[in-house]
């Protein structure tokens, strides 16, 4: 299946990095329900510009620690 | 399974079953009376009214499945029965822009038979067709942008 958007990212890793912080763990600080957390995760799901500064402030990192948005190759 | 998607599929399942049976009883009776001595308004009354019945009825029921799935599991959605995220609220919009779409052509096409002078019968028909697809249509929208995402 082609991933709807090219944002990736690394919650995962920093879920695990942080205590192993579970989806739902992490729905709830966000706001969101467990399966919105799932969608971000697998790229299903671009979130908006506020929530993805949410997400970086429950990881206590910068936003493009979070996710990233790799150059087109040419 | 989001609840916002358990409900869009019982919105799913209603719009396509109740209008369904709806033709089913009316267009079936035009082989043997015209169209002008159909009786359809009872039916077509009674067919919006169980849609709005059984769409209430299945959203709390999916709401008190969940809950008990989730405890019966330890874990999962319950604490997402009624929360509804900025997900929900975009792939609402998608859904509700396309069924906008359908029922817009549905009205044009009951205009047309109003300039046309067909029967009242032809009419209402073709408004509760144009509706019932247009639900139908959102809820399809909805149902492949929570699967495969936007």
């Amino acid at each position: 299946m082609v991933k709807p958007t090219s944002v990736t990212n690394s919650i995962r890793t920093l879920r695990f990095a942080n205590g192993e912080m579970t989806q739902a763990e992490l729905a709830d600080k966000v706001g969101v329900t467990r399966q919105t957390v799932i969608a971000i995760e697998q790229g299903r799901y671009s979130p908006s510009l506020e929530m993805a500064f949410q997400i970086a402030k429950v990881f206590g990192v910068p936003i493009d620690e979070v996710f990233q948005y790799p150059k087109e190759e040419s | 399974m989001p609840f916002e998607e358990k409900v869009t599929w019982v919105n799913a399942v209603v719009s396509a079953i109740v209008p369904a049976a709806y033709f089913a009883v009316v267009l079936s009776q035009l082989g043997n009376v015209s169209a002008s001595e159909i009786a359809y308004q009872r039916p077509m009354l009674t067919a919006i009214g169980v849609s709005i019945v059984l769409t209430i009825l299945g959203s709390i029921a999916m709401g008190i499945g969940t809950g008990i799935s989730a405890e019966l599991a330890q874990r999962g959605s319950a604490g997402d029965i009624g929360r509804k995220d900025e997900r929900d609220v975009y792939i609402g919009r998608r859904g509700e822009l396309a069924g906008y779409y359908v029922s817009s052509v549905g009205v044009v096409g009951a205009m047309a038979l109003t300039m046309l002078q067909y029967e009242y019968f032809w009419i209402a028909n073709a408004l509760y067709l144009s509706f019932a697809v247009a639900a139908l249509v959102s809820a399809t929208v909805k149902l492949v942008a929570y699967r495969r995402g936007f």
